[in-house]
C-alpha cells in the first residue's frame, strides 16, 4: 500500500517544480510559432546546432578521459592536500565563466604562459579555433563529472577492489572491470551533467574561443547575439537547443535504462 | 550623521527656485560604453541639484530597450545608437524628441607595440594577422560593417565579439592584432592598447541619443538630467572621455 | 609442503604476533574475540595490507608481494560477489586476471558452478541469488584459480540459522577435496570445530592456544575458550584431590593432582538446592543468583559465590525453585564430574 506523501514535501517539490518549469513555458508561449519552421531549418541555426551538439560531446569526453581518473585519485589515493586539491577543482563551478575564459587565455592564448610556446614550437594557437571552444566547454564542465564521480566512488565499497586482487587483478582491471561499473551511475549522471553544462556554454566560450560563425559560434553565442537584434530569433534558438538536448537526453536515458540491468 | 541629513533636508527645502521642482531620485539606463562618463556626469549633476541621486543601469542598450519596453522603472534613457532609441519611441515608452549628445567615431586597437604592424584599415584584410571584431548585431559591429564597405576592405575577422569589452579584452591581451573599437573604448582601456585614427572613421559616426522617458517616476529631475547632459559641463566630461560634440 | 607464514602487523595499540604453520590440505581455523587480529592476520596472508610479515612456501617467499600476486583464493564474510556480472563471469574472473583465454575461463567457470549445484544459475546476477547461493558462488570464485591457500573470512556469518547448516556441511565436503592449505577466521565455535583440523585461539593479537578441535574443547586454556566451549572455567593449585581456585573456593576432585592446573566442568554437573544438601557430592556452597537465561532447553543459571558458577538445569527445576536474581541457593557438584590438567 502505498502511503500518502506528506504536505511538507508536496508543497516545495511542487513550488520548485513551478519554479523551474515557469521560465520554460515563458519562453514557448512567446515563441514566434509562426516563423519557427524557417528559422528552424535556417543555414544559421544548422552550423550553429551542430557545432554544439559536436562541441558538448567532445568537451564531454575530454572530461571523461582526464575527470574520471581525477576522481579516483581524489576518492581512493591518499594523497597530501587531497581536501585541498577537491576543493580547487571545484573553482570552475564558482568562478564567472566569462574569468574563466580570461584565465584560458591566459595560460594557453598566442602570449599565454604555455601558449606561447605552443605557437612558437608548434605552431599551434587555440583561441578562435573550435579546439578552443572543446577546452573552454570542458574547463567550465569537468568540474560537473569529477565531483559526481567521486562522489560515487568514495560511496562504493573499496573492498570490491580487494576482492579483485585476491583474484589476482591488476589495479588497472579492477579500475575498469569492478570500479568502473560499480560507479556507472555516478559516471552517467555526471557525463549528463557534463555534457548539458557544455551545451549551455556561454562566458568561457566567447572569452577564450570568440565567435565565428561554423567555427566558434556554438548555439549560446548565436542566441546572446540574436537577443541584441532579434528577440525572436534568440527564443527560436533556445527552444531549438532545448529540445534537442532533452531529446538527446531523454534518448540516452532510455537506452540506459532499458540496457542489461 | 544627523547633523549631515538635517543640513541636506535644509539645503533641499531652500535651494534656488530652478532647483525646488526638481531633486529625489532618478534611475538612468546608460549604454554599458557611457559607464565612465556617465558616473562622472552624475556625481556633478547631484553636486549641482542638492537633494537628488543619480541611479544608473549600465548595459548593453539593446537589453535596456527591452527593459523599459517591459515596463522597468527608469527615468532616462541614453542609447549607444538611434536604432536602440527608436526601439523605445515604437512602443511609446519615449514620447519627447531624443537629442543626440554625443558622437563616437571608431578606431584601430593594436595591442601596445602594435606587434602586427597594423597600420590602417587594409591591413584587417590580412589573413595572418588575428582580427577582433563586435558582431554585426551590437553597435559598433554594424559601424565597422559600413567602414568597411565604404573602403572597399574585406576584412577577415577571426572573432565576432559580442560587445566592446570583450574585443578590448582580446587587444590588451595580444590575442589579436588588431580590432576596431570606439575611441571612447580605447581611452577607457589605459595603457593596454593603443588606438589609431583612420580617414574612414567619418563614415561611421556613431550617434548617441538621450530621453526622458514618457512615464519617468520623477520628471523634473529626468528633464533636468537629459538638460545636464546636453549642457557645457556635460559635453566637457563627454570629450575628456572621447567622444565628440555632435 | 607446509606454508609457513611470520605474520607481524603494528597498528595504535596494537600488534599482530602470530606464526602459522599449514600443511597441504589442513585446515587450520583462526578462532578469537572480536579484536583479537583474525582479520588482520588473514589480510595481512592475503597481501591486503602493509606488514612486516614473512611467508613462505614451496622454497619461495611472498614477502612484500601484493595480493595480486599471490596464489590466494579468498571468500569473503559477506562475499562481495560483483553486482554488475553474472554468476557465472564472477567465477570466471579470476581466471581472466590471470590471463586464460575467455573460452577456457568459461569453461573452468562452469564446471565450478555445476559442481556447487547452481549450473542454471551461470546467468543471474548475484542479487538474484540466496544467502546460500551466494556463499557457494563466492567459494567457487575463490577456488576456481586453484590457489594455494584459501583464506576464508568468516563465511557462514551473514547466513540465517537453517542456511547455514546445510552450507556449512556444504563447504565442509568442498574443503576436504581441496588439496591446498586452507585458514578459516571465525568466531564462531561450531563452524570451527566441524570444518577446521585444528584451531588457533588468537586473544589481543598472540596465540593463547591451539590444537585439534577434540583437545580444545576438553582442555580450554583461557576465559574465553572456555566460554567457546560451554565450560565452567578456573585456575587453581592442586594438592591431591583438593584444589584451592585462585580466585577463592576450594573444589573437591576424583582424581589427585599436584601444582598449578586447570579445572573445568560443564555447567550441567552442577545442581541447585535450596537448601543445603546431605549425602554424597563432596562440592556444596552457597551462591546468589545473578542471572537467568532461558537456552533451547535448558535454563542457565549465573551465580555469584566461591567460587561463581554457571549452571544449567532443567526448566522443571526452575520452576520448582522459582528462581529470581538475588536468590541464595545450594550449590552442588560431583567430584567425579570435575577435570583438572596441568597448566
Amino acid at each position: 500500500m502505498r502511503s500518502r506523501l506528506p504536505v511538507v514535501l508536496v508543497l516545495p517539490a511542487v513550488i520548485g517544480l513551478v519554479f523551474l518549469l515557469v521560465p520554460l513555458a515563458g519562453l514557448l508561449i512567446n515563441a514566434p510559432w509562426a516563423t519557427l519552421p524557417a528559422q528552424l531549418f535556417s543555414q544559421e541555426v544548422g552550423q550553429a546546432l551542430r557545432l554544439s551538439l559536436i562541441c558538448a560531446s567532445l568537451a564531454t569526453v575530454v572530461c571523461l578521459v582526464l575527470g574520471v581518473p581525477l576522481a579516483w585519485l581524489l576518492a581512493r589515493s591518499d594523497l597530501p592536500g587531497r581536501g585541498v586539491l577537491r576543493a580547487l577543482v571545484t573553482v570552475p563551478l564558482v568562478l564567472p565563466p566569462v574569468v574563466g575564459g580570461v584565465a584560458l587565455l591566459l595560460v594557453l592564448g598566442r602570449r599565454g604562459v604555455v601558449g606561447q610556446y605552443l605557437d612558437q614550437w608548434f605552431g599551434i594557437s587555440l583561441p578562435f579555433t573550435t579546439a578552443g571552444v572543446v577546452l573552454a566547454e570542458a574547463f567550465v564542465a569537468m568540474p560537473f563529472l569529477v565531483i559526481s564521480v567521486e562522489g560515487a566512488l568514495r560511496a562504493a565499497d573499496p573492498r570490491y577492489e580487494e576482492a579483485a586482487a585476491t583474484l589476482g587483478a591488476s589495479r588497472w582491471l579492477t579500475f575498469r572491470r569492478v570500479t568502473l561499473p560499480g560507479v556507472m551511475p555516478g559516471v552517467i549522471a555526471g557525463t549528463v551533467l557534463c555534457w548539458a553544462r557544455a551545451l549551455g556554454e556561454f562566458g568561457a566560450t566567447i572569452t577564450f574561443a570568440g565567435n565565428f560563425p561554423g567555427r566558434t559560434t556554438t548555439m549560446p553565442l548565436a542566441v546572446y547575439l540574436a537577443l541584441e537584434t532579434d528577440p525572436d530569433a534568440a527564443i527560436v534558438l533556445s527552444i531549438v537547443l532545448l529540445l534537442v538536448s532533452v531529446a538527446v537526453l531523454a534518448g540516452l536515458r532510455d537506452k540506459w535504462i532499458s540496457g542489461p540491468s | 550623521m544627523k547633523r549631515v541629513l538635517v543640513l541636506t533636508l535644509l539645503l533641499a527645502g531652500c535651494g534656488s527656485p530652478a532647483a525646488t521642482s526638481t531633486g529625489g531620485d532618478i534611475t538612468v539606463f546608460a549604454a554599458a560604453s557611457l559607464t565612465e562618463s556617465f558616473t562622472k556626469l552624475g556625481t556633478a549633476f547631484e553636486a549641482a541639484h542638492p537633494g537628488s541621486k543619480v541611479r544608473f543601469s549600465f548595459a548593453g542598450s539593446s537589453a535596456l530597450a527591452q527593459q523599459i519596453n517591459q515596463g522597468a522603472p527608469a527615468d532616462v534613457f541614453a542609447a549607444a545608437a538611434p536604432a536602440n532609441m527608436k526601439q523605445v519611441t515604437d512602443t511609446g515608452a519615449v514620447t519627447a524628441t531624443p537629442a543626440t549628445f554625443a558622437r563616437n567615431t571608431l578606431q584601430i586597437a593594436v595591442p601596445r607595440g602594435n606587434p602586427g604592424r597594423v597600420t590602417g584599415l587594409a591591413d584587417f584584410a590580412k589573413a595572418d594577422l588575428k582580427i577582433a571584431l563586435c558582431a554585426e548585431q551590437v553597435p559598433c559591429g554594424a559601424a565597422a560593417k559600413k567602414v568597411f564597405e565604404a573602403a572597399g576592405v574585406k576584412a577577415a575577422p577571426d572573432t565576432l565579439e559580442q560587445d566592446v569589452k570583450a574585443v578590448l579584452t582580446k587587444v590588451s591581451l595580444g590575442e589579436v592584432d588588431a580590432a576596431l573599437v570606439y575611441r571612447t573604448d580605447v581611452k577607457a582601456a589605459g595603457g593596454k592598447v593603443e588606438g589609431e585614427d583612420f580617414a574612414e572613421a567619418a563614415n561611421a559616426v556613431n550617434d548617441y541619443p538621450v530621453a526622458p522617458l514618457a512615464k519617468a517616476p520623477n520628471a523634473p529631475t529626468a528633464k533636468a538630467f537629459v538638460d545636464f547632459v546636453l549642457s557645457g559641463r556635460g559635453r566637457e566630461v563627454l570629450i575628456e572621455a572621447g567622444f565628440s560634440a555632435p | 609442503m607446509t606454508l609457513q607464514a611470520e605474520l607481524r602487523v603494528e597498528r595504535a595499540g596494537f600488534t599482530l604476533d602470530l606464526d602459522l604453520a599449514i600443511e597441504p590440505g589442513e585446515v587450520v581455523a583462526l578462532l578469537g574475540p572480536n579484536g583479537a587480529g583474525k582479520t588482520t592476520a588473514l589480510r595481512a596472508l592475503a597481501g591486503l595490507l602493509a606488514s612486516t610479515s614473512r611467508i613462505r612456501h614451496n622454497g619461495s617467499t611472498w614477502d612484500g608481494l601484493p595480493a595480486e600476486k599471490r596464489p590466494i583464493g579468498v571468500v569473503f564474510q559477506d562475499y562481495l560477489l560483483f553486482a554488475h556480472m553474472s554468476a557465472l563471469d564472477n567465477v570466471a574472473f579470476g581466471l581472466r586476471a590471470r590471463g586464460t583465454r575467455k573460452a577456457e575461463a568459461n569453461a573452468v567457470a562452469l564446471r565450478w558452478l555445476d559442481q556447487i549445484g547452481l549450473a542454471d544459475f551461470a546467468h543471474a546476477r548475484p542479487r538474484r541469488l540466496s544467502g546460500g547461493q551466494a556463499q557457494r558462488v563466492a567459494l567457487a570464485r575463490a577456488l576456481a584459480t586453484s590457489p594455494e591457500l584459501l583464506l576464508l573470512d568468516e563465511p557462514l556469518a551473514a547466513l540465517d540459522a537453517s542456511t547455514r547448516l546445510r552450507v556449512r556441511s556444504e563447504l565442509g565436503r568442498h574443503l576436504q577435496d581441496y588439496p591446498g592449505h586452507t585458514l578459516l577466521v571465525t568466531h564462531d565455535p561450531l563452524d570451527a570445530m566441524v570444518l577446521a583440523d585444528r584451531l588457533v585461539i588468537l586473544e589481543h593479537g598472540r596465540v593463547v592456544q591451539q590444537g585439534s578441535p577434540r583437545d580444545v574443547v576438553r582442555q580450554p586454556r583461557t576465559d574465553y575458550v572456555a566460554h567457546l566451549v560451554g565450560l565452567n572455567f578456573y585456575r587453581g593449585v592442586a594438592r591431591g584431590t583438593e584444589v584451592l581456585l585462585d580466585d577463592g573456593g576450594t573444589l573437591s576432585i576424583a582424581e589427585p593432582a599436584d601444582g598449578p592446573v586447570h579445572v573445568v566442568f560443564p555447567p550441567s554437573a552442577v545442581s541447585l538446592y535450596p537448601a543445603k544438601p546431605a549425602g554424597s557430592p563432596r562440592n556444596t556452597w552457597q551462591a546468589v543468583v545473578s542471572g537467568i537465561e532461558q537456552h533451547a532447553h535448558t535454563t542457565r543459571v549465573d551465580l555469584d559465590g566461591s567460587p561463581s558458577v554457571l549452571a544449567d538445569i532443567t526448566t522443571a527445576t526452575v520452576a520448582e525453585l522459582r528462581l529470581q536474581p538475588g536468590d541464595a541457593l545450594w550449590v552442588s557438584l560431583k567430584a567425579t564430574e570435575i577435570h583438572t590438567y596441568p597448566r
